[in-house]
C-alpha cells in the first residue's frame, strides 16, 4: 500500500482537516501537536509499518506495532486509523464525546489498531521495548513504532527505558519524538530546557537520526536509515513545527491544548485542502 | 480445633521462586522480570533454568512495569517483581495505565510486604500496597498464607488471564498448608470451622489467627478462622455465610487500617449485614526497624492480640 509523495501530502491535508474538525467540535482537546506529528504519522501509517487493519490484533503477532505514547496527540491518531482503515471515519464526529469510542486519551478495547492506552506520559517506549523484547524472544521479524513528544522527554523513564532497550539489544524498535519546541507552558528550553536531544540519545547509545518532519522524503528517508540491524534502538528526532499547515496556529504553544472557535476553524479549514472527503 | 501439621518454616518469597518455575516449565510464555532484586524476589533458579525468559531491568521499576505491559499484550507472562513498595506505590500511576487500564496480562510479584521486612525500616516496609492495588479495576490481589499456598498460588497467577498482584514477605513462617492443593482464585479458605467468632486474615497472619483460635478455644471460644488468600475480587458469599453464623468478626492483616482487609470486609459487612467487627492492623502510621517478632508485637499483630480483639468482639454481641 505503498504511496506517493503527492498522496502522502493529500492524506496529510486530510488528517489535519480532520484534526481541526474534531478538536473544534469537541471544544476541548490538542491540536497543536497532533498537527506537528501529522506528517510523521502519515508516513509512518501509509508507508511503513507493516500492518493491515483487517487482520490487526492487539498481540502484534507477523505485525509491527505502535504505541502513541504521547497520548494528547489523540486526534491525529484517531484521523490516520480511520483513514487507513480501521473504524469508519464518521466515528470522528464523537471524539471526547459521552460514550464514544474515541475517548480524550487513547484507551484498548473500543477501536482496532490501539495497542495500549496512553495519556500520562513518559510509559510508552517502555511498551514498546517490551513488545520489541517480546519479537525477539519469538523470532518474529516485524517491529515496533513508538512516538514519543518532546516535552515528554522531560519524564525521567524515557531515559530508564532508553537504556533498557540498547542493553537488550532491541533494533527492532524505532522511536519517534515530534520535536516541536513546545510544551504546554510554553517553549520547551523556557519551561525546563532538554538541550540538543539528539546528544543526548547519542550519548545512550542509540542510533540517531534527524529527520525534517514535514518533508515527505525526508521522513522517508529516515524511516530506510531506521530499518538497520545492528543491534541498536533507532531514535527519529523529527524536527517539526506545532500547529502546522494552518497558519494562525503554527509556531505557537498556545495551541498545545486548546480548542478552535467556530470561526478559527472556517478559517484553518481554507488553508487545508479537502482530498479524501470530510467525514 | 482443626489441628495443622507444621512441617517448617520458610519465608512466602521461596514459595513465589518455587511457583514460578513450575509456572515456567508449564508454559514457555512465561517470563520473569526483576528491577535489581533478582535473589531477593528468588528468581535465581527460574533465571538459571530458562535464561532467555529472565529479564533484568536494573533498577528501574517505572520501565519495568511498561516492559511488562509490552511482554504482555504480545502474548508473554510476565512476572514482575520487586519490594512490595517498589512495585505498587513507586510505580502506582505506571501500573494504573498499562497493567491496570490496560488490562495487561502482568503478574506483580511482591515481595518484603508489610513491616516483618525487619531491619531495613520504614522506607522499605509498605503496609499501603493492599489499599493501592485494591482500588484499581481489573486488578486481582492475591495475599497467600504460607510457602505451600504461595507456591501454589503463583502456579495459579500464571494461569489466570488478567492482571494480578501477589503479595508475599521476606521473614521464615510456618508452613501448614497441604502443599498439593490447588489454589483457587476468588476463594476464601475456611482454615477452622467455629461458632462464635469469626477471625478473617490473610497472608502469615493466618497463623497467628490460628495460633489465636487455639488460645480461645483453651477459654471456650469457638473461632472460625477465615483465610483471604484473594483480597481481590472478595469471596463476599463465604465473607457473609461466616459473620451470619458467628454474629462478630475480627479482621487481622499486616497492613495499614486505610483501604485494608478490615476497610474491605467492613464494606461487605455494612452493606449486607452488619455485624460487630474489630480491627487488628497497623494504624495510620510508619513502621521502623527491628525484628519481625519484635515488630509484630509493638504493632499489635500476633496471635494474643488477635484473641484480644476476638473477646471484646464477643462483648459487642
Amino acid at each position: 500500500m505503498s504511496k506517493t509523495i503527492q498522496e502522502l501530502t493529500d492524506i496529510a491535508s486530510q488528517v489535519r482537516r480532520d484534526i481541526v474538525r474534531m478538536v473544534t467540535a469537541a471544544k476541548s482537546g490538542h491540536p497543536g501537536g497532533s498537527m506537528s506529528s501529522t506528517d510523521i504519522l502519515t508516513a509512518l501509517y501509509f508507508n511503513e509499518m507493516k500492518q493491515d487493519p483487517e487482520t490487526w490484533t492487539r498481540d502484534a503477532k507477523g505485525q509491527d506495532a505502535f504505541i502513541l505514547s504521547a497520548g494528547h496527540l489523540a486526534p491525529v491518531y484517531y484521523s490516520v486509523l480511520a483513514r487507513a482503515g480501521y473504524f469508519d471515519p464518521k466515528e470522528m464526529g464523537t471524539l471526547r464525546k459521552f460514550g464514544s469510542n474515541l475517548q480524550g486519551h487513547p484507551c484498548t478495547g473500543h477501536i482496532k489498531g490501539i495497542f495500549q492506552p496512553s495519556g500520562s506520559l513518559g510509559q510508552g517506549l517502555s511498551a514498546a521495548a517490551g513488545i520489541a523484547l517480546s519479537k525477539k524472544l519469538d523470532g518474529d521479524d516485524t517491529r515496533a513504532f513508538v512516538l514519543c513528544g518532546d516535552g515528554e522527554s522531560e519524564e525521567g523513564q524515557i531515559w530508564e527505558a532508553a537504556m533498557f532497550a540498547l542493553h537488550h539489544g532491541l533494533d527492532n524498535l524505532v522511536a519517534m519524538t515530534d520535536w516541536n519546541g513546545m510544551q504546554i507552558d510554553g517553549p520547551i528550553e523556557t519551561v525546563t530546557g532538554i538541550g540538543e536531544l539528539n546528544e543526548k540519545w547519542l550519548a545512550f547509545g542509540w542510533d540517531v537520526i534527524v529527520a525534517d518532519g514535514h518533508d515527505f522524503e525526508s521522513i522517508l528517508s529516515a524511516f530506510e536509515i531506521a530499518r538497520k540491524k545492528d543491534g541498536k534502538p533507532k531514535m527519529i528526532l523529527f524536527k517539526t513545527e506545532m500547529g502546522h499547515g494552518v497558519d494562525f496556529m503554527a509556531g505557537s504553544h498556545t495551541w498545545h491544548g486548546k480548542a478552535p472557535s467556530e470561526e478559527q476553524c472556517a478559517e484553518a479549514l481554507k488553508q487545508l485542502k479537502e482530498t479524501l472527503g470530510d467525514y | 480445633m482443626k489441628k495443622y501439621n507444621v512441617t517448617g518454616k520458610k519465608d512466602t518469597r521461596s514459595g513465589f521462586g518455587a511457583g514460578l518455575v513450575i509456572a515456567g516449565r508449564e508454559n514457555p510464555n512465561v517470563v520473569a522480570l526483576a528491577a535489581d532484586l533478582k535473589g531477593s524476589l528468588k528468581m535465581d533458579a527460574f533465571a538459571a533454568e530458562f535464561p532467555e525468559r529472565f529479564i533484568e531491568c536494573g533498577i528501574a521499576e517505572a520501565n519495568m512495569v511498561g516492559v511488562a505491559a509490552g511482554l504482555a499484550l504480545t502474548g508473554k507472562v510476565p512476572f514482575c517483581g520487586s519490594f512490595a513498595e517498589f512495585i505498587t506505590g513507586r510505580v502506582y500511576d505506571q501500573i494504573r495505565q498499562e497493567v491496570s487500564y490496560g488490562n495487561t496480562n502482568v503478574k506483580l510479584a511482591s515481595s518484603h510486604a508489610g513491616i516483618t521486612l525487619g531491619e531495613d525500616g520504614a522506607t522499605h516496609q509498605t503496609m499501603e500496597d493492599v489499599a493501592l492495588m485494591r482500588a484499581l479495576p481489573n486488578l486481582t490481589v492475591l495475599v497467600p498464607c504460607d510457602y505451600n499456598q504461595t507456591v501454589q498460588a503463583t502456579i495459579a497467577a500464571a494461569r489466570f488471564n488478567g492482571p494480578v498482584y501477589l503479595r508475599f514477605g521476606r521473614p521464615s513462617v510456618p508452613i501448614f498448608t497441604d502443599p498439593d492443593e490447588p489454589f483457587e482464585i476468588g476463594k476464601i479458605y475456611n482454615m477452622n470451622p467455629g461458632s462464635d467468632v469469626t477471625i478473617v486474615s490473610m497472608g502469615h497472619l493466618v497463623w497467628e489467627a490460628l495460633q489465636a483460635a487455639e488460645a480461645l478455644e483453651a477459654e471456650g471460644i469457638s473461632a472460625e478462622v477465615l483465610n483471604v488468600a484473594t483480597v481481590k475480587p472478595l469471596d463476599t458469599a463465604a465473607l457473609l455465610a461466616s459473620a451470619g453464623k458467628t454474629g462478630a468478626v475480627v479482621v487481622a492483616e499486616e497492613h495499614n487500617v486505610a483501604g485494608g482487609l478490615g476497610e474491605a470486609v467492613a464494606g461487605v459487612l455494612a452493606a449486607n449485614a452488619p455485624v460487630p467487627v474489630e480491627f487488628i492492623n497497623g494504624g495510620d502510621r510508619f513502621g521502623q526497624s527491628g525484628t519481625p517478632a519484635e515488630l509484630m508485637a509493638a504493632y499489635g499483630l500476633d496471635a494474643a492480640h488477635i484473641a484480644e480483639a476476638a473477646k471484646k468482639v464477643l462483648a459487642r454481641k
